[in-house]
């Protein structure tokens, strides 16, 4: 009995309950068990335990899983802030546009409420985990030509790897008069960006940036040959003016 | 329009990965699986849970609190290596909390335990279920999540020790002394027992 036993530590015995010893060695621990009933009356007892936790507990397996459980956008008290943000800001802005009513009014109050709807469609899509866009970056053509048309434009995507942002794709959003594009952008650390994008620009034909600040999702906006585009993020300005002087250069190229 | 024409070149954003490289390295789509590797790993979740706690509405919190921090830290975890050992990291990180939340309590359940261990002769099959079930509410919270990672949910050591972030030496005399004083308390049961069925 002694000269076996040296051979087997308490941990040979609990690696060989779980099944986890190589071949050799199991057949060792396997002689040396035939040899001295204490320890395999304490490797059965062990065994026992395993299998009882899984009579006690298996069933639990075959339960229903709840639906909330099942889709992230359930968990919408997350992402209730900068929403809660952007639909103050829209309060804020009618009443801005209602005191300001009136002719010389009008464009202002038409590209503040641009920049607002950038910001709001930012905080309600960037937080999505399971659909965050209705077509990935994967179909770029398709989603270009597909967006392209329906808002009437020409529309693109700028390519903004070389700034850590990839493209996750786009969606079409119903806009004040009319369809609008969202491309949405993410950084390595799961940071996002959208870029907005409508072609009624009213009047203008050109404007400088414009910078917006909505809760908690900063926008700058600006209007480049008749399409109008606010980029909108909850990062530095600094960081969110290098992205959009970017995206203003890749589409002059 | 004066818009230049939409380059209809297909450009890729990992040139270096090729045109099939994309679907896998996606940000977003990756996401997507892994919001469905999440969905795949509740039931487990779910039955770890139970047994740690040893109450249905307790471990019902446990999983929802574990997967709210799970979705909400998603973006974030692109390690693609083993989503269950980081699913049960955050599920032992809120059992942690809890239990320092209401350490007192705590004690007070196992103390009422243990005075009602060896009542009835375990002549059946569910009885020594009962028995088990009991002897883990009288293992340490630490004993019990090891016990129950290797016995029920079949990790391996190393896993566990990342789970729980201690080295495998500590897992393994956890284990050793769990199932040990599992073991003798189950022991203690039936010899109680026999004793009464003798009388």
């Amino acid at each position: 009995m002694s000269s076996p036993k040296l051979s087997v530590s308490e941990i040979d015995l609990h690696t060989y309950v779980d099944g986890r010893l190589p071949e050799k060695r199991r057949e060792e621990v396997e002689t040396f068990l035939a040899a001295n009933p204490q320890e395999r009356e304490q490797v059965r007892a062990y065994q026992e335990q395993n299998k009882i936790l899984h009579a006690l507990f298996d069933s639990v397996l075959a339960e229903p899983i709840p639906s909330k459980w099942q889709n992230p956008g359930q968990y919408w008290t997350m992402w209730l802030k900068p929403v809660a943000a952007a639909l103050a800001w829209i309060v804020v802005g009618g009443m801005l546009g209602w005191v300001l009513r009136g002719e010389q009014a009008g464009q202002l109050a038409t590209n503040m409420d641009f920049a607002r709807r950038a910001a709001i469609a930012h905080a309600v899509f960037s937080p999505e985990v399971r659909h965050p866009v209705e077509v990935t970056a994967e179909q770029e053509e398709h989603l270009i030509r597909w967006l392209s048309k329906r808002v009437g434009g020409d529309l693109k995507a700028p390519h903004l790897v070389d700034l850590g942002y990839e493209l996750v794709g786009g969606r079409l959003l119903p806009g004040e008069k009319g369809p609008v594009a969202q491309f949405m952008y993410q950084d390595k650390n799961g940071q996002r960006l959208t870029l907005y994008i409508k072609t009624d620009t009213g009047a203008e034909r050109e404007t400088a940036f414009r910078f917006s600040q909505e809760g908690t999702v900063g926008v700058f906006y600006w209007i480049d040959r008749r399409l109008s585009y606010a980029l909108s993020g909850e990062v530095r300005k600094e960081e969110l003016l290098k992205v959009a002087n970017a995206v203003y250069q890749k589409l002059n190229p | 329009m004066a818009v230049p024409a939409v380059s209809k070149a297909k450009v890729h954003f990992f040139p270096e990965l090729g045109p099939k490289g994309f679907s896998n390295t996606s940000g977003v789509l990756k996401i997507v699986d892994d919001a469905d590797g999440i969905v795949a790993h509740i039931p487990p979740l779910r039955r770890y849970a139970r047994a740690l706690t040893g109450d249905y509405a307790a471990a019902e919190d446990l999983v929802q609190d574990t997967l709210e921090r799970a979705w909400r830290r998603l973006q974030l975890w692109r390690q693609g290596s083993n989503l269950r050992a980081w699913l049960f990291t955050i599920m032992h990180n809120v059992f942690i909390n809890q239990l320092k939340a209401d350490q007192g309590r705590q004690n007070q359940a196992v103390d009422g335990a243990e005075v009602k261990l060896p009542v009835t002769p375990p002549q059946d099959y569910r009885l020594e279920l009962r028995d088990l079930n009991k002897g883990l509410r009288m293992l340490s919270a630490e004993q019990r999540e090891v016990v129950l990672l290797i016995g029920l949910e079949q990790m391996s050591y190393d896993e566990v020790a990342k789970v729980l972030g201690v080295p495998v030496g500590t897992v393994m005399s956890r284990l050793s002394r769990g199932r040990e004083q599992l073991r003798l308390l189950m022991n203690r049961a039936s010899t109680t027992t026999q004793l009464k069925v003798v009388k």
